[in-house]
This record gives structure tokens, C-alpha cells and sequence, in this order.
């Protein structure tokens, strides 16, 4: 009890200051010093406070519940912080304390140029919705707080309004979450329909009572509506466009955990709120991962943009949580708890390993760009002379994203991968097929991602510089590499603390009510986790052990054998003719081949135009352009259809507004009339 | 005694790979109407190599420096961490599957940078066929492997080898199939003909020479004797994941040196299998390797819907 009200304590105070930080902000935005101190300062002091917070919730278990009944009917501010929310508060502070660590230097560059002030203030405003949305416990406060991240964040997406694509960016993102948000609405209030509550707890106990028609539904509007925000295909069209516009810490907050909040909801929903799954819930979802991943990794790796490149690559991470998500409502349905906990841990996992690598990027190349001033990647090249410990802390996060050894993302790309096979072995034709394309697609998913990051890496960081803008880049400030440094060290360990993380997180899926009473299938003990049949096993820590032991003595035997020798500096090999930037390969080539291959699923287009020296006689060129890009298939067979659709429907609506007011009365006293009849039936 | 069967285990790949490497040119050679060179010509290469200057270019990085040692690292590791000659080692938890392909996977990814940090226009063209290549090997040689994993309930190689061995006639239908996919996926990871032409400095083919092609003297030396032990890892683990019988396994050291030689044996077989293969085939084109891959992947399903 005495627990439960300090951590109920600390969690509005971290929440105050947060509030007080937005406030400050904007009261000091006259002076840009001042308002970029006092906004971040109270980020970073309400993280520390959140991450606090979500700690002792966490190891304590000092779940707690708040509730103050408002005047409006409907309305409670009704809190409930149990581990799952918990999880998600660690994640939210996590981030938030090293971005804003990162932006006490980064938004320096802002200064003169924007303001400050308004900076600050959306962005604690962000922080506090993000906490608020994993803790709400009311869906129509829910939809409050939902509706405050959005805004916040759709500031934050236009904030650098100068340029124009910035804010059509904000304009789709802002359109696509609204309709995220009618479909969440909808599904809500078919809730409210069935058990006449919209508080969570009390759904949650009554909903068992109503047909299973309604949860389906319930199940399709909260698909579509909270994967808008977790930006799934085919709802993922803002994703590319508003990532990329933001400023980077805001993106890396963004693409690390403002999407999770929609797998928060799924885990929340599909697996707390509503009855028992049925099946083909999972099976959907599984599907959906698959096409995520393995379409968001292609798309990635047609961008040369960094930031739409990383953009990308959160689709691809969003699929892979769903493939452990789906499969743990499969094996749910198919009551073989064990595997449903060792699934969802495996989402889980992912989804704090996938924060920690994709926030770690956007940071890396928020540092790029601030140094460039460029976000297209062909005009980088040889910045690990110019940034070496940026280039360090970047090569990182694209190990850990590329699932290699010893960092984070391999293990749990290993763990979603046991729980897929476990499918393929446990379930009957057909859901063993979907396993088997669904393993099919991480596998597929695993080395795309590798390539796209040799690329990202290589054109960004290695060979020689391609523009001007390069040789002028420094080493980023010390607030944005102690921010980048300790998010790198978080990739290496929690890459050899697993078994003890997986413990962690296997305690907050055993506090879901749907678990609570399961073994999981798997082990775990700080050395080794493992699947208890006997399957598959995997030791963290000896991965790393044994490479350091090996490169340790491989160049220590090297050095026997040839101490004697030296070493020259010479010229790269240059066929005789002058090295220059254009004979490196650039990242459109890089990924030209795999975009040939693919060409069936990417579509990829290519123009040419030449200008001619004399239109009649062609023989001579004066300039020739050649634009390649791809064709974005969602748009084309989806989207615009919809957008025609609404123009012509609108065409139609046109003819019965004549702009005459007797003829607007005359519309309501009719629909009332009418309303009034309905109503007496 | 099981102190010897480690030490054996963990220097058998490092130091039997040149040698194999020999054999499989020789008998190339032979097929050309050559004499070629003795078998042992690799370890005099390597010796020489590493007593030898060395040019780095001037707009290397440490990525290119570090790379050789890291990359030969991770073959040692996988090299210690497979079958050979034993199945006693099931309690290894780097003999996972997935470990193994990802060890491999962190080589190929510091070769591609390695490729691509030194700017010239060979490296990083090598890097990205390579990088084409080995993404879209994956899936095949994931699922190949698992083929037998699934029969056997481990993805633990020293678990696949021990329980492939005692599978009945009928057992063994579908895995005829894995083989076929899982050899489609050798030849690609391991450079070989139909992929890549591991003899050639010729631009317009080559795929894993051309990101090599700045390194000279030690780490030259360091980068041919990584390949050559994944070449000879692929061989071991298509030798003993499908063909395990005469593996020892028990710890008697007596039983050592005939599951060795049967070892050899098996190893030479497939040797001269790649030999023959490279001698009487021509290399595709880049955009034919794609349909190859894909094959080796559906092979793989289909062998995997067969086995449960």
C-alpha cells in the first residue's frame, strides 16, 4: 500500500514536470538559450522520474490505479499502471531522457531560425501523452490523451515549417492518424455499445457476455485503427514522409516508441480486454507482420534519404513484433500457453530492442545532417575520418538492427524465430503454412536488412567524401555523443544481459491475466536461454566471450608471425585515371540490383531526358537526366482510388448545397421530422 | 581425454582448409589438361603472404584494418562450433543453427564494408553483388538446415548429425531435396561456380575477389584463409548434416582417428563433387542467381512439408 502511493507519487510528478517544462518553454521562448535549457532539463528530469517510476512498478510490483470522476458524464481521468504499462513507461522515459540529453546540443542549430520555445514546449506535451496513453485506463480519456500525442507530435512534424515538404508531410500524417483515430473511436464505442462502460477494467469483465461478432469487429476497427499509428502496411503511407521531417531526436522518439504505443494497444486490447482470441486473429496478424517486414525492408532499400531509409526500416521492426505478437494469439487460441508467453516475450523484446537501435540511428543521423545539412546520402562518404565516434556509435545501431552477434537485435530475431519454428512443428495445415511463410519472411527480412545497412553505413560513413558539405563536418557536440554513447553501450548489453532482461520481461507477461497460471516454454538464466523441450538454445554472453578471446589472439599470433613487417600507405587502385567521388559506388547502385530483382513487387520506374544540341540532327547531347524511383503501389491501387472516390461522392454532395438558407432550414426541419418518426418506431 | 577431442575440434578447420582448397584446384587443374599446382600450395601461399609489406590505401579506415581479424574470427568460432568428427559436443550452445548463420552473416557483413571503405570502384560493386547474393541465400540455407532440424527436434548441429544418423530409409526421401537446396546455398555462400569464379580477377564477374582486391600482405592472408575455411565449414556441414554416419560419439579416443578419416573421406568426396561442378558448368549471369536462389528456398519447402 505505502509502495503503491509513492509510485502513484512519482508518476504525476514525473508527468508535472514534464507539464512544467512545456509551460516554461514557452513562457522563455524570447530567449532561445534560455527555452532549449529549461525544456530539455525538464525532459531529461521527468524521464529520470519516469524510468524511476516504471523501475519500481517493475522489480516491486507496486501496480497501482487513480481515478478522479470528472463533471462530464463518461469522462474519468482514470490511471492504471500495471507491468505492461510499466514496460512501456521504461521504454517512453528510456528514450526521452537521451533524446533530450541529445537535443540540449542538438537544437542548438535552431536557434535564430525557429522557435524554441514552441519546440519545448510540444515536446514535453509528446513525452507526458505517450505516458498518459499507456496508462489511461478510460477509453474516452484514452481518446483524449491519445489525441494530445498526435497533435503534439504533428507540431513537432511541421516545426521546421520553412520547408514546404515538411508540412505536407504533417498534413498526410495528420489526415492518416485522424483516421486511425475514427476507426479507434468506432471500435470504442461499439465497446461502450455491448457492455455500457467505457472503462477499461469494466469491459474487460463484461465483454465475455456479448457475441462473438462484436469482438471481431472490435478486433478489425482496432486493427486498423491502432495500425495506422504503429504504421503496418498497407496503413504505413505518413510513416516515410513524417519521420523523415521532424527533428531528429523528435524522430528518433517518433520511429523508437511513438508507433509502439500502437502495439501497446494490440497487446492491451486483443490479448487483455477482449475474450479469448479465435484464431484467425493471430493468423491476420501474422500475415500482416510478414508483408510488413519483408516489403518495409524492400522499400528501405530503395531511399538514398537517411532518414525515410530508417523510416522504412521501422516497418520492417513493427512486422517483426507483429510475427511474435501474431504468433502468440495463435498459440493462444490453440491453448498451448507455454509457446503464447515465449512468443510474446519475443515481441516484446523487440520492441525495447528496436527503441533502443532505431532511436540510436536517428540520432547518428541527426548528426550527420547537422553537420551536411543534407539528407541525401549520395552526397556523404568518408565521414568516419570527419565523425569517428559518431560513425562508432552509428555502426552500432546498424549491427544491432541488421540482428548480427553479440548485440540486442539478434536475440530477439532468435527468440521470434523459436516461436515461429515452434509454430511450424505445434500447429496443422494451413496455420503451419503461415508459420512457414512467415519464417520464410524473417529469414528473408534478416539478410535484406544486412544489406540495406552495409549500404546505409558504407555510402554514409567509408571511402572518400562525394560533395563539399563533407569536408566541412566536425565531430558532433558532447550532449549529442553522451547520448548516442550510452544508447550504444545499451545495444552491446543488453545483447549479453538477454537471459536476465528475458526474465524481466517474462515477468510482465505473466502479469497479464491471460498468463498469469503458464510456464513459459522457455529458460532462462543469465547465461543461457533456451526452449525447454530441448529445441534450441543460446548463450549471450559465450558469443561474445569467444569473439573477443578469438580476435584477441588471432592478432596477437598475427603479430608474431609478421612484426617484421611494414606496412605502406599507398593510393587506392585507380585503373590509371584520377580517383574521384563518382568512381565510388553510390546508394542508388548499391541496392540496384536487388531493386532489378524485385522489380515485379517495387515497380521500379526509370526516365530519361536528353536535351539536344540541334533538335533536328540528334547527334550531339547538350544534357541528359535520368530519374530512377519507384512507383508506390499503395497510392497508385489504394489510396488514390479512395481520394477519387471522395471527390467524385463530393461532386455529388455539391448539388444540394445552393447556398439559399431557407433551403438549409428546410434540410433540418425535414432530418428532424424524420428523426422524430425513427425515434417513435 | 575429451581435452584432445577440443583441441582437435578447434584447430581441425583452420589448419585442414588450405589443404582442401589444394585439392579442389588440382583436380580443376587436371580437368584443364594442367599439372597444377601441389596440393599443399595454399600453405605455402599463406606463408608467403604473411611474410610479406603491406600497402593500405590512404583513404582506409579502421573498418578495413580491423575487418581481416574479425572475419577470420568468426570462421574459427563457426569452425569450432559445427560437427566434424564427433557428435559429443551437443551441450555447445554455439552449435545452434541460427547462431551459426548469423556468425556468418556478421563475416559477410564486415567484408562488405571492407569492400566498400576503400572507394574504388571494384569494392563496392563486389560488396553490393555480395551483399544481393548473400541476403537472398538466407532463407534457402536457413531452411535447408532445418529440414533435418525439425526431424531431429534440435536446431543444435551436433543434435541434427546424431539423430540424422539413425533416420530410417524412408526418412530420408525428403532429404535428398534439403541437400539439393542446401548445396545451391553452399555454392553461393562460398563463392563457387555457378555464383562467383573464385579463380578470376576479371571485373564484369567477380563478386568475392572484387571487395578483396585492395588487400595485400598479412591481411590478404588472413582474408584467403577465412574463405577457405568457410569453404570447408559449408563442406563439413553438407558432409555431416546429411551424411553423418561414422561420426564418433563417445568420448574413447580410440574411436578418434577412423571417425577422422571418414571424416576426410566424406570431405574429399564433396571436394571432388565442387571440382567436377566447377569444371563442367559455366557461371550464370547475376540476374540468373536470383531464380537459383529461389529454387534452393521452395526446395526447401517443399522438403520441409514432406518432413512434418
Amino acid at each position: 500500500m505505502f509502495n503503491t502511493l509513492i509510485s502513484s507519487n512519482i508518476f504525476f510528478l514525473s508527468l508535472l514536470l514534464w507539464i512544467a517544462g512545456a509551460v516554461g518553454a514557452l513562457v522563455l521562448s524570447k530567449n532561445d538559450r534560455l527555452a532549449n535549457w529549461w525544456g530539455n532539463s525538464f525532459a531529461i528530469l521527468g524521464s529520470c522520474v519516469g524510468l524511476l517510476f516504471s523501475l519500481s512498478v517493475l522489480i516491486i510490483g507496486s501496480t497501482f490505479s487513480f481515478n478522479i470522476d470528472s463533471t462530464l458524464p463518461l469522462l474519468s481521468l482514470s490511471f492504471s499502471v500495471d507491468k505492461l504499462s510499466a514496460f512501456f513507461i521504461f521504454l517512453i522515459s528510456l528514450i526521452a531522457l537521451l533524446a533530450s540529453i541529445y537535443a540540449l546540443g542538438y537544437v542548438k542549430h535552431y536557434y535564430k531560425k525557429y522557435n524554441i520555445g514552441a519546440l519545448g514546449f510540444f515536446y514535453n506535451i509528446f513525452l507526458a501523452g505517450m505516458v498518459m496513453v499507456v496508462s489511461a485506463h478510460n477509453a474516452l480519456f484514452f481518446l483524449i490523451v491519445w489525441e494530445i500525442m498526435s497533435l503534439a507530435s504533428y507540431f513537432l512534424v511541421i516545426y521546421e515549417n520553412k520547408e514546404k515538404e515538411n508540412v505536407q508531410a504533417g498534413s498526410l500524417y495528420f489526415i492518416m492518424t485522424h483516421v486511425g483515430t475514427a476507426f479507434i473511436t468506432l471500435a470504442f464505442l461499439l465497446l461502450y455499445r455491448s457492455t455500457g462502460s467505457l472503462d477499461f477494467g469494466v469491459i474487460k469483465e463484461t465483454i465475455g457476455n456479448s457475441s462473438p461478432l462484436i469482438a471481431d469487429t472490435v478486433f478489425i476497427l482496432a486493427l486498423i485503427g491502432f495500425g495506422t499509428k504503429a504504421g503496418i502496411i498497407p496503413f504505413h503511407i505518413w510513416l516515410p514522409n513524417a519521420h523523415p521531417a521532424a527533428p531528429s531526436h523528435v524522430s528518433a522518439l517518433m520511429s523508437g516508441v511513438m508507433i509502439k504505443t500502437g502495439i501497446y494497444m494490440f497487446i492491451r486490447m486483443f490479448m487483455d480486454m477482449l475474450p479469448d482470441a479465435p484464431l484467425w486473429w493471430g493468423v491476420v496478424i501474422l500475415i500482416l507482420g510478414a508483408i510488413s517486414s519483408l516489403f518495409g525492408v524492400l522499400y528501405a532499400l530503395t531511399e538514398h534519404d537517411i532518414k525515410r531509409l530508417l523510416a522504412y526500416h521501422s516497418i520492417e521492426n513493427i512486422g517483426i513484433i507483429l510475427l511474435g505478437l501474431g504468433s502468440s494469439l495463435v498459440f493462444w487460441s490453440l491453448d498451448m500457453k507455454p509457446l503464447a508467453v515465449l512468443s510474446l516475450v519475443a515481441a516484446l523484446f523487440h520492441t525495447l530492442n528496436h527503441a533502443i537501435f532505431k532511436a540510436l540511428l536517428f540520432l547518428g543521423a541527426g548528426s550527420v545532417i547537422s553537420q551536411t545539412h543534407t539528407r541525401n546520402m549520395e552526397e556523404y562518404g568518408g565521414l568516419i575520418k570527419y565523425m569517428p565516434q559518431t560513425a562508432l556509435f552509428f555502426l552500432a545501431g546498424s549491427m544491432a538492427i541488421s540482428a548480427l552477434p553479440p548485440l540486442n537485435g539478434f536475440f530477439s530475431e532468435w527468440m521470434t524465430f523459436q516461436s515461429l519454428f515452434s509454430g511450424i512443428m505445434a500447429s496443422n495445415v494451413p496455420v503451419r503454412w503461415v508459420f512457414i511463410l512467415a519464417a520464410g519472411s524473417l529469414a528473408f527480412t534478416g539478410g535484406l536488412a544486412a544489406m540495406c545497412f552495409v549500404k546505409a553505413f558504407g555510402v554514409t560513413f567509408l571511402a572518400r567524401p562525394r560533395s563539399e558539405n563533407v569536408r566541412h563536418a566536425r565531430e558532433s557536440g558532447f550532449a549529442l555523443r553522451v547520448g548516442m554513447a550510452v544508447l550504444a553501450a545499451l545495444t552491446l548489453v543488453i545483447g549479453f544481459t538477454a537471459g536476465s532482461i528475458t526474465n524481466a520481461v517474462s515477468g510482465v507477461v505473466s502479469d497479464l491475466s491471460a498468463f498469469n497460471s503458464s510456464e513459459p516454454a522457455f529458460f532462462s538464466t543469465i547465461q543461457t536461454v533456451g526452449m525447454r523441450n530441448g529445441f534450441a538454445s543460446i548463450s549471450m554472453p559465450l558469443i561474445l566471450a569467444s569473439l573477443i578471446v578469438t580476435m584477441a589472439l588471432t592478432f596477437f599470433a598475427v603479430y608474431l608471425v609478421s612484426r617484421n613487417r611494414k606496412t605502406k600507405i599507398g593510393r587506392t587502385w585507380d585503373c590509371g585515371t584520377t580517383l574521384g567521388p563518382r568512381m565510388e559506388i553510390t546508394a542508388t547502385g548499391f541496392s540496384n540490383s536487388i531493386v532489378t530483382i524485385f522489380r515485379g513487387a517495387l515497380k521500379p520506374t526509370k526516365q530519361t531526358s536528353i536535351e539536344y544540341r540541334d533538335e533536328d540532327m540528334r547527334y550531339f547531347q547538350k544534357s541528359s537526366t535520368v530519374e530512377l524511383g519507384i512507383q508506390d503501389i499503395y497510392n497508385r491501387y489504394f489510396y488514390q482510388p479512395v481520394h477519387m472516390l471522395t471527390i467524385k461522392a463530393s461532386e455529388y454532395m455539391k448539388r444540394i448545397q445552393s447556398g439559399n438558407i431557407n433551403m438549409y432550414v428546410l434540410y433540418i426541419l425535414a432530418i428532424l421530422i424524420a428523426l422524430l418518426f425513427a425515434s417513435g418506431m | 581425454m575429451s581435452i584432445i577431442i577440443w583441441t582437435i575440434q578447434l584447430a581441425l578447420v583452420p589448419a585442414v582448409s588450405p589443404l582442401c582448397i589444394g585439392v579442389v584446384r588440382k583436380i580443376k587443374a587436371r580437368f584443364q589438361n594442367r599439372v597444377g599446382a601441389g596440393i599443399f600450395q595454399p600453405y605455402r601461399d599463406l606463408w608467403k603472404l604473411f611474410h610479406k609489406d603491406e600497402v593500405i590505401s590512404e583513404d582506409a579506415s579502421w573498418i578495413f584494418k580491423c575487418a581481416p581479424y574479425l572475419i577470420f574470427s568468426t570462421t574459427v568460432i563457426i569452425g569450432a562450433s559445427i560437427p566434424l568428427f564427433t557428435t559429443i559436443f551437443s551441450i555447445n550452445v554455439l552449435g545452434d543453427l541460427l547462431v551459426v548463420i548469423y556468425l556468418i552473416a556478421l563475416g559477410t557483413f564486415f567484408l562488405a564494408l571492407a569492400g566498400m571503405d576503400v572507394g574504388s570502384a571494384f569494392g563496392g560493386f563486389g560488396s553490393s553483388r555480395e551483399m544481393t547474393v548473400a541476403a537472398l541465400t538466407e532463407g534457402g540455407l536457413m531452411f535447408s538446415i532445418l529440414v533435418p532440424a525439425f526431424s531431429a527436434h534440435s536446431t543444435n548441429l551436433f543434435a541434427i548429425s546424431g539423430a540424422v544418423a539413425s533416420f530410417s530409409f524412408f526418412a530420408f526421401a525428403p532429404m535428398i531435396l534439403a541437400l539439393a537446396a542446401f548445396i545451391i546455398a553452399m555454392l553461393a555462400e562460398t563463392g563457387r561456380f555457378p555464383f562467383d569464379n573464385p579463380a578470376t580477377h576479371l571485373e564484369l564477374t567477380m563478386i568475392h575477389e572484387a571487395m578483396v582486391l585492395e588487400y595485400s600482405g598479412k591481411r590478404l592472408a588472413l582474408i584467403e584463409w577465412a574463405a577457405a575455411n568457410k569453404f570447408f565449414i559449408f563442406l563439413a556441414l553438407g558432409a555431416n548434416l546429411f551424411f553423418p554416419w561414422g561420426m564418433s560419439s563417445s568420448e574413447r579416443l580410440g574411436d578418434v582417428p577412423l571417425a577422422l578419416i571418414l571424416f576426410f573421406a566424406k570431405i574429399l568426396a564433396f571436394s571432388v563433387f565442387v571440382a567436377v561442378l566447377e569444371s563442367t558448368i559455366v557461371k550464370f549471369r547475376f540476374f540468373r542467381l536470383p531464380d537459383l536462389l529461389f529454387t534452393s528456398f521452395i526446395l526447401s519447402i517443399i522438403a520441409m512439408s514432406l518432413t512434418i
